[in-house]
């Protein structure tokens, strides 16, 4: 049994379907990596497994448990947390208060939770009274992961994490999703810059057209020359 | 001297009390538009309504016999906003949720809220008239005169509901932003309204929070119809008079903006009270020394009473062309 099992889902946003019949399975000890070139359905797969928007056909088991079409509200409790790809963090918020409603659903103390964010990625505490509307792009994604961290998930959905990011961030980004992932949380992550990202992947997922086209160990895509030459840029 | 009096009663007095009632209605509106996207037509009626259920249990209170040194419209007040919270949460329940739950879009939703307008201006009529009514009809409205150390000078003039109201509108001024910045379900408000889909992907329980807006909202409304009764006289048509100048305030405070929304009402109400306000009562201790070639003006009020309206409406012209967001940046949507 998986953490989470994506089976044969088909989704859309009300017109034609966007995902015809994709497939993916990841283990607590697993960072999955989807790739695949613009509109290619990447953020909607994700979209789908936290229950954003309809699935028609398919289902989605976190722990052999069927969340299909789920609440997200009900989801988040159940160890599922989301980081979209843009809009990520409550720009009129401070820093705190964003990673405050990341432990919306906890009625525990989350003050160690908190303090090991903050160890995390140390600029945050150092900024933590700040609008997060008025930090750099780097930080706020930091912010946004930091707020997906809050719940302690079990599983990490992240979309395209390193965007727009130079490269320093996007190697400390992805150093701290590895991190993440030693402590016990499954990763499924989309991400562009996809050479980097499947070269630490347990599992890579090429997306195309809404159905998965390639699914193999990140190694494996890599040395693939089919996906080198028509996803991965020859 | 009296006549700097005679403008601390007019304008002073008469501002703060109507921009109470004004920011009062104003945060509602603008809350309900922040978390709901709509702009809440029937907030005027909403205000009525309450008005009236604090009157009902007046009358219940006066009927048993209960009288204080306070007015009873003040003592009854909590139990009204209670009940006036819940009528909030019954209208969405009835007639908001339905039409969300289909994903209706914002202006849908607008035009059932002037729906909802008639309604309970048609129930109020229906069962209370179209008579206007005091709340001071059974019990006496207390002046307060604050004498100043002036010889032969006539004194501050304030009732005691226009102290009440101030004093009531401090207080529940703090204690939203004690929600809004130290509560949970607070902070979820201003999260959801800052970014719905992020709030929800949070695991930020929607219902909840809309629940609570209705329940802020209502029970806001309750109070500033209440005040405005209290002030003035009860009746149907009571403060859907007033929702140009409180969607005034809530737009010029930038919508979505609560404390956008108190700084709007206050703005508002001193305008309207300085705009019709006669200046040249201030001119008068000159009047000896006026100069024969000038005629000594008689009228100097920048607007007659009965166009007090326009006043809201050319402030959020000038606010909307000189800062499109509202003074406090609010949502542009
Ligand atoms: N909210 C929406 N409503 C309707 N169609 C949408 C919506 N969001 C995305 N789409 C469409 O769904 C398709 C897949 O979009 P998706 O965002 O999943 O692509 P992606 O693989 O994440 O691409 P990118 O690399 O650009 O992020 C696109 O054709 C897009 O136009
Ligand atoms: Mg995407």
């Amino acid at each position: 049994m998986s953490l989470i099992e994506v089976s044969n889902v088909s989704a859309g946003y009300g017109g034609t379907p966007i995902l015809n019949g994709v497939n993916l399975a990841i283990e607590s000890t697993d960072i999955g990596v989807i790739v695949g070139p613009n509109g290619a359905g990447k953020s909607t797969t994700l979209k789908a497994i936290f229950g954003l928007l309809r699935v028609s056909e398919g289902a989605v088991l976190l722990n052999g448990r069927d969340i299909t079409n789920a609440e997200a509200d009900k989801l988040v409790p159940m160890g599922l947390s989301f980081v979209p790809q843009e809009f990520n963090v409550f720009t009129s918020m401070t820093v705190e208060e964003n990673l405050e409603m990341g432990a919306f659903v906890r009625r525990d103390d989350f003050s160690d939770t908190l303090a090991s964010v903050y160890e995390m990625f140390p600029p945050l505490k150092e900024k933590r009274r700040q609008k997060a509307g008025e930090l750099s792009g780097g930080q706020r994604q930091m912010v946004a992961m930091g707020r997906a961290l809050m719940s302690q998930p079990k599983l990490l959905l992240l979309d395209e994490p390193s965007a727009g990011l130079s490269p320093r961030y996007m190697l400390e980004i992805f150093e701290q999703v590895i991190k993440i992932n030693k402590s016990g949380v499954g990763i499924l992550m989309v991400e562009q810059n996809a050479r980097q990202a499947l070269e630490f992947a347990s599992k890579g997922f090429v997306l195309a057209g809404g159905k998965n086209r390639f699914t193999g160990s990140g190694r494996e895509l890599l040395d693939d020359p089919e996906v080198a030459q028509s996803f991965l840029g020859g | 001297m009296n006549e700097l009096i005679f403008f601390v009663n007019k304008v002073l007095v008469s501002g703060t009390v109507l921009g109470s009632i004004y920011a009062l209605g104003a945060v509602g509106v603008t809350l309900i538009f922040g978390i709901l996207r709509f702009a809440h037509f029937a907030h005027g009626d909403m205000m009525t309504m309450g008005a009236f259920v604090t009157f009902v249990l007046a009358s219940i209170a006066a009927s048993m016999g209960i009288q204080t040194f306070w007015p009873t419209g003040f003592i009854v007040l909590p139990f009204a906003m209670a009940i006036a919270a819940g009528l909030a949460l019954g209208i969405d329940r009835a007639f908001y949720q339905p039409l969300r739950q289909r994903g209706a879009k914002p202006v849908t939703l607008l035009i059932a809220s002037i729906g909802v307008t008639l309604m309970i201006q048609g129930l109020i009529r229906l069962f209370w008239g179209v008579e206007a009514r005091s709340f001071f009809a059974n019990e006496p409205k207390d002046l307060i005169r604050i004498e100043v150390p002036f010889e032969g000078v006539r004194p501050i003039v304030i009732s005691e509901p226009q102290i009440l109201l101030i004093v009531t509108t401090v207080i529940a001024v703090v204690a939203l932003h004690l929600f809004l910045t130290r509560s949970r379900l607070g902070k979820g408000m201003r999260a959801m309204a800052d970014n719905a889909d992020l709030a929800k992907v949070s695991g930020i329980n929607t219902r909840q929070v809309i629940r609570a807006t209705w329940v802020i909202a209502g029970g806001l409304a309750c109070m500033a119809g209440t005040m405005l009764a209290l002030d003035v006289t009860l009746k149907p048509d009571l403060a859907f008079n007033i929702v140009l100048p409180i969607f005034a305030a809530a737009i010029v405070g930038g919508l979505g903006q609560a404390y956008g929304a108190i700084a709007g009402g206050f703005l508002i109400g001193f305008a309207e009270t300085m705009a019709v306000f006669n200046w040249s009562i201030l001119l008068r201790p000159f009047r000896q020394s006026w100069p024969d070639w000038l005629p000594f003006p008689a009228d100097l009020s920048l607007v007659p009473t009965e166009y007090k309206l326009t006043v809201a409406f050319v402030i959020l012209v000038v606010v909307l062309l000189v800062r499109p967001t509202g003074i406090f940046k609010g949502a542009s949507t």
